[in-house]
């Protein structure tokens, strides 16, 4: 009797899985592929989760061309996809900022051959949108250090003179201000920190972090918590994945003498601006971004996000699968879906021709 | 307690039945509430005229409620006395904490309906997330996850944490007895987050960095049941009167026959219920099973090898990385919160059936 | 009749043998898992504990002020709840054992049954699409009032994200699991007890207080422990729902809330790398710690009352 009810649970596990296990109705089944691919295997990637929906959608589209190929991305933050890849335990690595040079000199990556170097490509560009929700309010022209007072708490009304000042067709409640930040650790808040103290030095004095370095205001976890608590609050403000800013409104910010909307052109527009980073290896396409540009019609706020592979893998097996899949992700197929299910910006051809070179070298 | 014969009408208000004296009418409850309801539906009217504002009729009714309950008390006190009123104002709170208790729970309940209903179709059971973006979609792979993960830890941890509490109870003496109660009290505090990091770095010893299999989220979830199990069984057992226990000892039963024939049946129906809320706590456990079972868009029925997703982590990975466009994300989030708590629905029913049938027959 | 009896010996059965045997066994199991997760736990800390900001980026000085707030939001908000919840579940359980109709009554503890398998995500997403924005009225209504207390001054929440909202989602979620062992204890008061008070002349309240609660009184603690238990070590709900800062602070109604260790250690953790994961960990330790300390508290409470235990 006792041994009955104890394998209830289990009886209705192992039945409700031979039930199921017939219909997963998108899964399995010999696809005949057209294309023949000749690819198979697993292929296993970590790390930013900024990257998780573009990785969703390159994953889907690779492996519907490449049936017998399994890849799996698992979102589990920067840090912790740079460390997985140093120790081996993943082929590829996802990574809001490029290995810093002396990580590089420390070297130490398990999965790579003993002297090669580490290929890393810009290939994720996401535009950071500055959300708020004011009512009546659908976009607001801001200059930088208007930003940067307002999330520093010293600009505490909409009403303020500093807002006004640019935006003098705006009807601006006599409202307080609620900036939002990001409670967790995120590439998101690093890259925005990182532009509020590049552009707006003389009010944003903390240097770029993943953590908010500021004590006190409102926090909320995830992009997903953050624009809850935007589009919740009345008077927030908020950054954000650009695609994710929905019915919320948007500001534009002054880049020269012209304020700039978000748009994936803008964002794909400041990478082309920017420099590379100085003293790196062949195939490592670490970009130094250029937040202060004027140039026209960029969009400063980017996340960028990096591919890393290893220059030469000590072991040769996966190395079609490695260059099969960041071929793919680089090819404008794959740049589109992921602008279509993701948001993010499409790279420009001329920084397609730098990172098609870098994956042919990997080896 | 209803006789009051000895006491005269001081009012001089005729009695018409001895039996009901000095108490208030069967309908002064409700004619008390209603008029509460009513003194604070006039004053909320007042106040919304006064400021402009849209009428509360929540807060109306709400205040409404408030108000009984001192004014049933002050009446019954007046008519009844202190004792009487005392019983009335302990009614109305006990009432009123589950009328309250309800407002959240129905909430709560009334969101996840309606939301989850938006995807809750044939293709959301019959399709896994693989190759899948933007619409679409279904959660198989979850659905099947979440039953083997919990499965298994049920079998890890029912047989240890009933034979635990077995021992506690009708073998437990001296130190280890002792220790075992403290050992039990500290496990119940392992914060689930933590137990995710223990299964996952034992496995990581094991297997190497970067591990995920459905097995660790098996362990991580036991660790977390374990606990419940031994503390409501041993809460059951404890309550067995202990005249059962020496008629069948006095009758020559052993020890063991008696704790599986008499102890048991006696306190299944506690036990099971126990035995059930350890499953509902541990099903919906998302924290360690991000850690330790990972999560992958394809069904995988093997504990074994590669990960697992499971209902919990694919609602919070679906609310926490939407893509585009993400009302797909949240409808197909709340929709698997709803079949979760379905699933923990029909397992309960499947208990509550199983204790009736072998529970021995009481008089309540 | 006339020759002494022999000494009587119990028979050594092999079935009570095996029984005994599993018992004990699965009592010492638990001995070891815990000493695998102590050793674990432990291990992980020692680092952690002397690290200072330059050995792990998370830490702004050394971990002993890093934990601090964390330990103080923690055991805040798990006190507020509990503060909530334990009367409000006494009340559900009282109502359904012996206030509610008896059919009523076994449909309503189903309900409250079910409502434990809520998933916490699920807590999240109410707490902070519905649950939150509900209570910003309420919140400055009560800062404007009563903003003489303490407890409720400051700039009351724009969004509604506050400690007490926090506090009041572990309130619910901790409901179904004390309801239900509460309303079990209860069931379990010998039916001659409740009787005889009742024929001494005893109102209902007064066969409860005098039958119902003494005899309940260890299972109610016992269900305290639990719901604490799941209070202090909440994870997903508190992440989503709380507004989180590195701060000690009385005020409820603000947007600047200590946190909580487990939600913290969600919040960090995806991207914590080195050293600061063994900082998680270890405050992962003190959350065990801090948990095990207020069970041995309620433990002690329990010995001290055990004079009066129904059955044995």
């Amino acid at each position: 009797m006792n041994l009955k009810r104890l394998g209830v649970p289990a009886v209705i596990a192992v039945t409700a899985a031979i039930a199921l296990s017939s219909c997963a109705s998108n899964e399995g089944g010999a696809a005949p592929s057209e294309s023949a691919s000749t690819l198979s295997g697993n292929l296993v990637g970590a790390g930013a989760s900024s990257q998780d929906a573009a990785q969703q959608s390159w994953i889907a589209g690779f492996q519907t061309a490449n049936p017998d190929v399994t890849v799996d991305y698992d979102p589990s933050g920067s840090g912790a996809g740079r460390e997985t890849f140093l120790e081996g335990a993943s082929n590829f690595a996802g990574s809001d900022r490029a290995f810093k040079d002396e990580e590089l000199a420390a070297g130490g990556f398990k999965k790579c051959a003993a002297d090669s170097t580490i290929v890393e490509l810009p290939l994720y560009i996401s535009p950071i949108a500055v959300i708020f929700n004011v009512e009546g309010v659908d976009s607001l022209d801001l200059d930088a250090a208007t930003v940067a007072g307002i999330f520093a708490g010293t600009i505490t009304n909409w009403n303020d003179p500093a807002i006004a000042a640019t935006n003098p067709d705006a009807t601006l409640p006599d409202l307080a201000i609620t900036p939002v930040h990001r409670s967790d650790d995120s590439g998101t808040t690093e890259n925005f920190t990182e532009y509020l103290g590049a552009a707006a030095a003389d009010v944003w004095t903390w240097e770029a972090d993943g953590v908010w370095p500021l004590e006190g205001g409102e926090a909320a976890q995830g992009t997903s918590g953050l624009v809850d608590a935007v589009s919740n609050g009345n008077g927030t403000i908020g950054y954000a994945d650009a695609s994710r800013a929905g019915d919320l409104g948007t500001v534009s910010i002054k880049v020269g003498d012209e304020f700039v909307p978000y748009s994936p052109e803008a964002a794909a527009a400041i990478v082309d601006h920017s420099p590379f980073a100085e003293g790196r290896a062949e195939g490592d396409l670490a970009i130094d971004i250029d937040r202060t540009s004027e140039e026209a019609g960029v969009y400063p706020i980017v996340l960028v996000s990096y591919l890393i592979a290893c220059g030469q893998y000590e072991d040769p097996a996966n190395v079609d699968l490695v260059k099969g899949y960041l071929s793919y992700i680089a090819s404008p197929e794959g740049q589109d879906t992921a602008a279509a299910d993701a948001g993010s910006a499409p790279i420009s051809d001329s920084l397609r021709e730098k990172i098609t070179a870098a994956i042919d070298s990997i080896k | 307690m209803t006789i009051q014969t000895t006491q005269a009408p001081e009012t001089g208000v005729a009695i018409a039945n001895s039996l009901t004296a000095g108490r208030l009418p069967k309908s002064a409850p409700w004619t008390i509430l209603v008029a509460a309801i009513a003194v604070s539906a006039a004053v909320f009217a007042v106040v919304s005229f006064g400021s402009g504002s849209g009428y509360n009729w929540g807060g109306a009714l709400f205040v409404g409620a408030l108000l009984y309950i001192p004014a049933i008390w002050l009446f019954s006190t007046l008519v009844e006395g202190r004792r009487r009123a005392m019983d009335r104002l302990v009614t109305a709170l006990v009432t009123g904490a589950f009328l309250l208790a309800m407002i959240p729970l129905v909430s709560l309940g009334i969101t996840v309906v309606t939301l989850g209903a938006a995807r809750f179709d044939a293709d959301f059971f019959s399709m896994s997330m693989r190759n899948v973006t933007g619409e679409g979609g279904g959660i198989v792979h979850a659905i099947v996850g979440t039953l083997l993960m919990t499965g298994a830890a049920a079998v890890i941890s029912i047989p240890i944490g009933l034979m635990t509490s077995i021992y506690l109870v009708e073998y437990g003496r001296g130190r280890l007895a002792r220790g075992v109660t403290f050992l039990v009290d500290v496990m119940t505090g392992i914060p689930s987050i933590v137990a995710g990091l223990f299964a996952y770095s034992l496995f990581a010893i094991f297997l190497g960095p970067g591990t995920r299999t459905g097995i660790a989220g098996a362990v991580a979830l036991s660790l977390l049941m374990i606990p419940v199990v031994v503390r409501s069984s041993e809460e059951m057992l404890r309550l067995v009167p202990n005249e059962l226990r020496e008629a069948a000892f006095a009758l020559g039963v052993p020890k063991w026959l008696t704790i599986v024939k008499v102890v048991l049946p006696t306190s299944i129906a506690g036990i099971t219920t126990g035995v059930m809320l350890s499953i509902a706590r541990v099903i919906g456990e998302t924290a360690p099973l991000l850690i330790a079972a990972g999560f992958t868009a394809s069904v995988n029925y093997n504990l074994f090898d590669g990960r697992m997703q499971s209902l919990p982590v694919f609602v919070y990975t679906q609310y926490a990385n939407q893509g585009n466009p993400p009302q797909a994300y949240l409808d197909r989030a709340w929709a698997a919160a709803l079949t979760l708590i379905l699933i923990v629905m029909a397992l309960n029913l499947i208990a509550r059936l199983v204790a009736r049938f072998f529970a021995p027959k009481f008089g309540r | 009749m006339t020759s002494a009896p022999a000494p009587i010996k119990a028979k050594l059965r092999i079935g009570d043998l095996v029984f005994s045997r599993s018992a004990v066994f699965a009592g010492s199991m638990i001995l070891v898992t815990l000493a695998a997760v102590a050793v674990f736990l432990i291990v992980q800390s020692i680092p952690a504990v002397v690290a200072t900001t330059e050995d792990a980026s998370i830490l702004k000085t050394n971990f002993w002020d890093y934990v601090g707030p964390l330990v103080f939001g923690t055991v805040w908000a798990a006190a507020l709840a509990l503060l909530v919840a334990l009367p409000i579940s006494i009340g559900i359980a009282l109502f359904i054992s012996h206030y509610a109709p008896r059919r009523l009554a076994s449909v309503l503890g189903y309900v409250v049954d079910l409502l434990a398998a809520v998933p916490s995500v699920v807590f999240g997403l109410w707490g902070i699409g519905v649950f939150a924005p509900a209570l910003v009225d309420a919140y400055a209504w009560l800062n404007e009032y009563l903003g003489w207390i303490p407890l409720f001054s400051g700039t009351p929440s724009a969004t509604g994200r506050t400690i007490l909202t926090a506090a009041l989602v572990l309130a619910v979620m901790v409901l179904p699991i004390m309801t239900a062992i509460c309303r079990e204890v209860f069931l379990q008061t010998p039916v001659l007890h409740e009787e005889a008070a009742l024929a001494l002349g005893a109102t209902r309240w007064e066969m409860i207080r005098t039958a119902v609660l003494p005899f309940g009184r260890s299972g109610i603690i016992s269900a305290s422990v639990l719901g604490l238990g799941r209070a202090l070590g909440e994870t997903m709900a508190v992440a989503m729902v709380l507004s989180a800062s590195p701060v000690i602070t009385f005020q409820l109604l603000t947007s600047v809330n200590p946190n909580t260790i487990a939600a913290n250690i969600a919040l960090s953790f995806p991207e914590a790398y080195g050293l600061n994961v063994n900082v998680l960990i270890a405050t992962g330790l003190i959350l065990f710690v801090v948990t095990f300390a207020v069970n041995a508290f309620a433990r002690w409470i329990v010995s001290r009352r055990k004079e009066f235990s129904g059955a044995n």
